[in-house]
C-alpha cells in the first residue's frame, strides 16, 4: 500500500514522496519456510488481480533451475488464464480512470463488462481470483473441452461491447482535451526509472516479456505488442484498451489450438541451483528469482511486482503538473485501488495538509466539467 | 545484437569479473567482487542498454551477495551481476542508484531487510520497515528467526 504526499506551490506540484509498508507482509521471509509446492498459493496472494502472473513467474523460475518442461497443454492453459486476467484487469482500470475524471458511466459499463470474465475464470479454476491453478510441472486443473465454445461465445460478446466503449472513449473530444499532454512520462525517463508494461509501452519503450523472453504458449500464437509514443495519460489508456483486444485474440486462438494430453508431469526433487522467472502481468513484468540448495525449501526467493518500478516514475511524470491532474496521472500507471485513495497535499510554505483524496478527486472531476462546458 | 554478440561484448569487462556462469541460454550470471559491481553494472546499463529489473540480497553464511538483475530485452536475456561482499561485519557496496534512478527503492529495501550499506545512495531513508522497527534487526538475515521482535 502506498501513501503519496504531494508538495505544491499554488496549484503546481513541486515534489512527490511515496511511503510504503502500511502493510508489509514479509512474503520473501515466509517463502523460505514453505516447501516449493506450497509457494504458488503464497505468491498468488501478493495481489488478487495478479494472482495468475505471480505464481506463473515463480513456477517458471523453479522449472528453469530444475530443468523441467511442462506438457504443451499446460502451457496453453497457463496462457489462457493469464490473458483472461489481463482482460479483466485492463477493463477494471478503464472503469477506475473514468471515475477519477468524472465519467461514471464509463465506470459502470466497464465493470459490467468485466464481470463475465471473472465468471469464466471461476468456471475454469473454481475461483474469481487466487486461482491456485499453476504448479511446478504444469497445471492443477484442465480446461474441459466442452466449455470451450462457451468461453469463445462470451469473449465475442465482450469484444463487441469493448469495441463500442473503446470507440466512445477514443472519439470523445472532452477526453482528448482532458487527457492528452497530461502526466507525460518521457521515453528517457521511462528508461531511467526502468518502468515496465503499459506504462513503458505508452512512452514508446517497445518491451513485452511475452514476446521478448517467451514463456507459456505465447511464441506459438499470433498477436501484437501495442505501443504509443506520447507518454501521456491518453496514450496509456489507448495501450490498455487495444491490448484488451489482443488478449481476447490470444485466448480464442489458444482455445482453438489447445493440444491434447496431460496438463502436468510429476515432479519429485528440486535440485540445487538458481533460476529467474518472468511473466508479463497486466501492469508489467513480474520477476521472481529462486535459489535452492537441494532441500525442499528455497534458500532465497525474491519477488518483484511491476508497480515497484512503475510507481517511482511519478517523480518524472507529476512534477510541474497541476494538482487537478495528479489523481489521473497516478492512476494511469494502474497501481491498486487502495493505493490511490491514500493521497494528501502539503503546502510548500507551511507544511500543512491542504487536500485529501476526496478533494483531489473533486478537483480532477471539476476540471473535466470545465473542459466539457468550454467545448460544448 | 544477438545473444552471441552479447556474450562477446562481455569480454570488455572481463578483468572486473571472477567468472561468467550460464545456467540456460537466456540467463547469464556475472560473478564479481563487490568493489567492481558498480563498474560492471554501469557497463551493462549504459553501454549495453539493458533494463534494470531488480536486485536480490542473499545471506550466504560466509559472505553476502547482491544480485543485480538486468534484462537485455532485444534478446530476452537476463544478465545478473552477482556481487560478493566478503566483509560480514560491515557489509557495504557502492550504490548503482547514482546512475539508475529505478534502483533507488530496491537498494533502500535491501538496506532495511538485509542490513547492507549502499555507499553514496542519494536517499537512504527507510522504505519497507515500520518507523518503530528496532535498529539493527534485519529480517532477511538467516539468523533472524521468524518470531515476534520486541
Amino acid at each position: 500500500m502506498e501513501f503519496f504526499q504531494l508538495t505544491i506551490d499554488g496549484e503546481i506540484v513541486t515534489d512527490i514522496d511515496v511511503r510504503l509498508s502500511y502493510n508489509h507482509r514479509g512474503m520473501e521471509k515466509i517463502a523460505e519456510s514453505l516447501q516449493f509446492d506450497q509457494i504458488p498459493f503464497l505468491v498468488s496472494r501478493i495481489c488478487g488481480i495478479c494472482s495468475a502472473s505471480h505464481p506463473l513467474a515463480y513456477v517458471q523460475a523453479v522449472e528453469e533451475l530444475a530443468g523441467i518442461t511442462p506438457p504443451d497443454r499446460a502451457l496453453y492453459v497457463r496462457t489462457i488464464i493469464n490473458e483472461l486476467e489481463r482482460i479483466h484487469s485492463h477493463i477494471l482500470w478503464v472503469g477506475l480512470a473514468g471515475h477519477f475524471i468524472g465519467y461514471d458511466t464509463v465506470f459502470m459499463w466497464a465493470w459490467k463488462y468485466r464481470e463475465p470474465v471473472l465468471d469464466l475464470l471461476e468456471e475454469i479454476t473454481g475461483n474469481r481470483n487466487n486461482y491456485g491453478n499453476v504448479k511446478i510441472g504444469g497445471c492443477r486443473e484442465d480446461i474441459p473441452d466442452e466449455i470451450k465454445p462457451k468461453i469463445i461465445a462470451e469473449l465475442d460478446k465482450i469484444a463487441t461491447k469493448m469495441e463500442m466503449l473503446t470507440k466512445a472513449i477514443l472519439d470523445d473530444p472532452v477526453l482528448h482535451a482532458r487527457l492528452k499532454g497530461i502526466g507525460v512520462l518521457k521515453k528517457e525517463d521511462a528508461i531511467n526509472y526502468c518502468v515496465t508494461g503499459p506504462t513503458a509501452r505508452a512512452s514508446g519503450v517497445d518491451i513485452d516479456v511475452r514476446r521478448d523472453d517467451p514463456y507459456a504458449a505465447y511464441s506459438m500464437l499470433n498477436w501484437n505488442v501495442i505501443t504509443q509514443p506520447q507518454g501521456d495519460v491518453f496514450a496509456k489508456a489507448v495501450v490498455r484498451l487495444l491490448e484488451t483486444f489482443e488478449s481476447i485474440k490470444i485466448v480464442k486462438e489458444a482455445l482453438v489450438k489447445l493440444p491434447k494430453g496431460p496438463v502436468a508431469i510429476e515432479v519429485k526433487e528440486i535440485p540445487a541451483g538458481e533460476g529467474c522467472g518472468r511473466a508479463e502481468a497486466p501492469r508489467g513484468e513480474t520477476f521472481h528469482y529462486v535459489r535452492s540448495d537441494g532441500g525442499n525449501r528455497p534458500v532465497r526467493h525474491k519477488m518483484r511486482a511491476p508497480s515497484y518500478v512503475n510507481v517511482p516514475s511519478f517523480k518524472a511524470s507529476c512534477l510541474g503538473g497541476n494538482i487537478a491532474d495528479v489523481t489521473i496521472t497516478l492512476a494511469a500507471v494502474d497501481p491498486c485501488y487502495s493505493c490511490t485513495e491514500r493521497l494528501a497535499v502539503v503546502n510548500d510554505r507551511n507544511g500543512k495538509i491542504l487536500h485529501d483524496y476526496e478533494t483531489l478527486l473533486k478537483l480532477s472531476r471539476e476540471k473535466t466539467e470545465k473542459i466539457k462546458k468550454e467545448l460544448l | 545484437m544477438d545473444r552471441d554478440q552479447l556474450t562477446e561484448s562481455l569480454t570488455k569487462i572481463k578483468n572486473e569479473l571472477i567468472k561468467v556462469e550460464k545456467t540456460v541460454d537466456s540467463r547469464l550470471y556475472l560473478v564479481c567482487e563487490s568493489l567492481n559491481a558498480h563498474k560492471v553494472s554501469n557497463f551493462i546499463f549504459k553501454t549495453l542498454g539493458c533494463r534494470f529489473v531488480t536486485a536480490t540480497a542473499i545471506d550466504s553464511f560466509h559472505y553476502y551477495e547482491v544480485l543485480y538483475h538486468f534484462s537485455h530485452d532485444q534478446t530476452g536475456t537476463v544478465l545478473t551481476v552477482k556481487a560478493l561482499i566478503r566483509d560480514r561485519e560491515n557489509p557495504s557496496i557502492e550504490s548503482i542508484a547514482q546512475f539508475i534512478p529505478g534502483a533507488q527503492w530496491i537498494e533502500r529495501e535491501m538496506h532495511d531487510l538485509m542490513g547492507i550499506e549502499f555507499r553514496n545512495h542519494p536517499d537512504m531513508r527507510r522504505l519497507i520497515l515500520a518507523d518503530d522497527w528496532p535498529q539493527g534487526v534485519y529480517p532477511l538475515r538467516k539468523k533472524t528467526k521468524d518470531e515476534k521482535v520486541s
